[in-house]
């Protein structure tokens, strides 16, 4: 009797447990599926989308009337930004898919710019029908082999979940989805480094020549030392050094160090032995000072590492910290490229950050520059939409929407209780920047 | 003779009392600090409340020092013939008392009930006439009614908290919050440096034109980070994480503009490591 129950109890549970199990399954399944329906229409639409800027690509080029010209780029920069997010979608990061990334921002960025200049007086001229019939080929052979693979998946049924088995478990096996892509991968590459530099560069960072810093070059024992000065450490205390790698732009050395309540980060170049960047981690007490009191402190710091001339732009304070941004000033003229930043601690008012990079980069790989100045402040003006009451002006040199550094009036003011700056090209009065300022953002769920 | 000095010495001894204690007032309001642009605080609700109850500021009350408040101050120093530099030191302080009200408890209330007061100056409160009047009689009726600040202040509670927060520019706290749940769910326990070096790769991969241009994008991007994949992402992060998300957006970049990075021990893709790379720090190597 007692053996009946027994095996009835285990009876219902076996069932039990099979129920509960298949529930899993199944749950397991419709999440997966779900899933894989996002990365296939993620994947498909990349497919299309391509397809689609293969034949307008094709279009402009047949095409003749600059009326026509610029929408159809239009028309393509918007296609090339919807592909790049059907990329972003796709669980590629582990493949080496990014050159197709850079084929979508290279037509992308081409696109735009000439787009937006006025193709009426300045026609495509024949670098850039060359570099168009290029961007031509190199998207005939993406959609193509992009068409094969979808036909695969579609044939065979495969799934991109697959793909990320097969990534994470690194296995070289037979997987069409992944050969495919790397195929798409190598083709592009080819297209990739042709040089089409002299039509313009696509990318500005990255093609900077590299920088070369005057001063000889330091090695690590004298790294510690100047180190070891600025933050007044005791010898006992260990510097951890190591050199950046080939990937750096800069060759610099990195110290860290931690005195046990003190940890340290700086970066040195190799050359000159400038000191990049620094960052200290403290227990940090409750704000004390105010934020006036901290800049000053900053702009001492700053005077003493030999920056003089220089203008508060930014401050803002951040719970127990204030941080600053200066820009260097030369003749009234604001450059904001050269920045310096500077953190400062409010408990006890001592530099708990500075960041030099930008200031040393820029002014270290800026030739003379030359800018003209055609138009006086009272023209400037006149460009600014006439609701915006100005209230300050003065001149700065900016970096534009292209890359270059240019001229201008820098016109701050107010419409409807919103504050602009607003940048005027010296030499031509053209808008280059128009951005709203503000610091503060309500905090939400506050009660 | 005796009467008479006796009336001097009282008067003397009044009029003393009195300056004391308006002394006191204007030091036991703003602290002693020159208020600046940016500036977060109870210093800076006081100087908006003011700066509103005379009509010189028309925006919200939320205790941070931005772009409306610093016009405000400057519309006011010009009007006051003050140096027109957009600070608030003593002197600017000590007009700004003479010329408006301030009344903590009401402005504290107002806050916490969430009310929009817009000219405060104007606004009734329903003790304000009868307290004003009572005043006038006590001193003739010739004196700004200054009283009325030290009877409030001695009802005065906890300290005001401001209802906004600077954020850098192109930010919101949410984008902030993104950031550093992705900062701290890939590299806790990794030295401070390298956790700011990994929210600045984000950062890098923004201004990258092949990846994703929006934060979320960036860190939702599939298998772009492994603690998004696994779901550690979603676990509350510290404070530490949140300050080094801060120090990259505020422009430090100890990756050296790295946009990709890796653990050596962990990295499954040869693909990786065939990147230029920039530097190690802690258990990550950062590379372009």
């Amino acid at each position: 009797m007692i053996r009946w129950i027994l095996y009835i109890v285990l009876l219902i549970g076996f069932i039990g447990a099979i129920i509960y199990g298949y529930q899993e399954h199944q749950e397991k399944n419709a999440v997966l599926i779900q899933a894989e329906n996002n990365y296939q229409r993620a994947f498909h639409d990349l497919t299309y989308r391509i397809d689609l800027l293969n034949e307008k690509i094709g279009t402009v080029m047949a095409m003749n009337t600059p009326e026509n010209l610029s929408p159809q780029l239009t028309e393509i920069w918007k296609i090339s930004s919807e592909a790049q997010a059907d990329v972003g979608q796709l669980p590629l990061t582990l493949l080496p898919f990014n050159k197709t990334e850079e084929f979508l921002s290279n037509i992308g960025e081409f696109s735009y710019r000439v787009a937006i200049r006025g193709l009426d007086e300045n026609p495509l001229n024949d670098d850039e029908k060359q570099l168009l019939s290029e961007l031509h080929d190199s998207s005939n052979e993406i959609k193509r082999e992009l068409r094969t693979v979808q036909h695969e998946v579609l044939d065979q049924g495969l799934r991109w979940m697959d793909v990320e088995v097969a990534l994470a478990t690194n296995e070289p096996g037979d997987n069409t989805i992944v050969d495919g892509l790397q195929t798409i991968e190598k083709n592009t590459e080819q297209f990739n480094s042709n040089d089409n530099e002299g039509v313009f560069t696509l990318d500005n960072k990255t093609n900077k020549e590299e920088i070369k810093f005057d001063g000889r070059t330091y090695d690590e024992s004298e790294i510690k030392d100047l180190v070891r000065e600025q933050f007044e450490l005791e010898n006992d205390i260990e510097l951890n050094v190591t050199e950046t790698g080939e990937g750096s732009d800069i060759p610099m050395y990195n110290v860290s160090f931690d005195t046990g309540d003190l940890h340290g980060y700086a970066e040195v170049t190799q050359q000159g032995g400038n000191m990049i960047s620094y960052m200290l981690t403290r227990d940090m007490g409750e704000a004390e000072i105010g934020l006036n009191e901290a800049m000053n402190q900053a702009q001492d710091l700053l005077s003493g590492l030999g920056y003089e001339e220089i203008q508060m732009v930014e401050s803002s304070q951040y719970e127990k910290v204030g941080v600053f941004r200066f820009v260097r000033e030369e003749d009234g003229v604001l450059y904001y490229p050269d920045s310096l930043q500077v953190k400062v601690a409010l408990d006890e008012g001592d530099i708990v950050g500075l960041t030099a990079r930008d200031y040393i980069i820029n002014t270290t790989a800026r030739e003379d520059v030359d800018f003209t100045e055609n138009i006086s402040e009272e023209e400037a003006e006149e460009y600014v939409n006439p609701n915006i009451e100005i209230m300050e002006t003065r001149k700065a040199v900016i970096e534009n929407d292209l890359g270059d550094e240019v001229l201008c009036y820098e016109l701050i003011g107010t419409l409807n209780d919103q504050t602009y700056r607003v940048y005027i090209n010296t030499s031509d009065g053209f808008e280059e920047k128009v951005e709203r300022l503000q610091q503060s953002e309500e905090i939400y769920g506050m009660d | 003779m005796n009467r008479l000095s006796f009336l001097k010495v009282t008067i003397v001894s009044i009029t003393l009392c009195f300056g004391i204690l308006t002394a006191n007032q204007s030091s036991e309001a703003f602290t002693d600090q020159v208020i600046q642009q940016g500036t977060v605080g109870e210093d800076v609700i006081e100087l908006q409340s003011r700066l509103q109850y005379i009509g010189f500021y028309n925006g919200k009350i939320d205790g941070v020092f931005g772009w409306g408040t610093y016009w405000a101050v400057r519309n006011f120093q010009e009007e006051f013939g003050l140096e027109i530099d957009g600070l608030v030191g003593q002197e600017t302080k000590d007009k700004l008392i003479k010329a408006s009200e301030y009344d903590q408890d009401w402005v504290q209330e107002q806050i916490r009930q969430g009310n929009e007061f817009s000219h405060y100056g104007g606004q009734k409160r329903p003790w304000s006439e009868a307290q004003q009047q009572s005043q006038n009689q006590g001193q003739g009726g010739g004196e700004q009614p200054q009283g009325e600040q030290g009877q409030t202040a001695e009802g005065e509670g906890q300290p005001q908290e401001p209802t906004a927060t600077n954020v850098p520019k192109g930010f919101s706290q949410n984008d902030i919050q993104l950031m550093t749940q992705a900062v701290y769910s890939e590299s806790r326990g990794e030295p401070y440096s390298g956790q700011v070096a990994v929210a600045a790769v984000i950062l890098n991969r923004l201004e990258d034109s092949t990846f994703p241009d929006s934060i979320s994008g960036i860190v939702f991007e599939p298998l772009a980070f492994t603690a998004v994949a696994d779901g550690q992402f979603y676990m509350d992060p510290d404070e530490q994480s949140k300050e080094a998300v801060l120090d990259a957006i505020n422009g430090w970049d100890p990756s050296g503009g790295a946009t990709y990075y890796f653990n050596p021990d962990t990295a499954t893709s040869d693909w990786i490591w065939s990147r230029p790379q920039i530097k190690k720090i802690g258990k990550h190597i950062f590379c372009k």
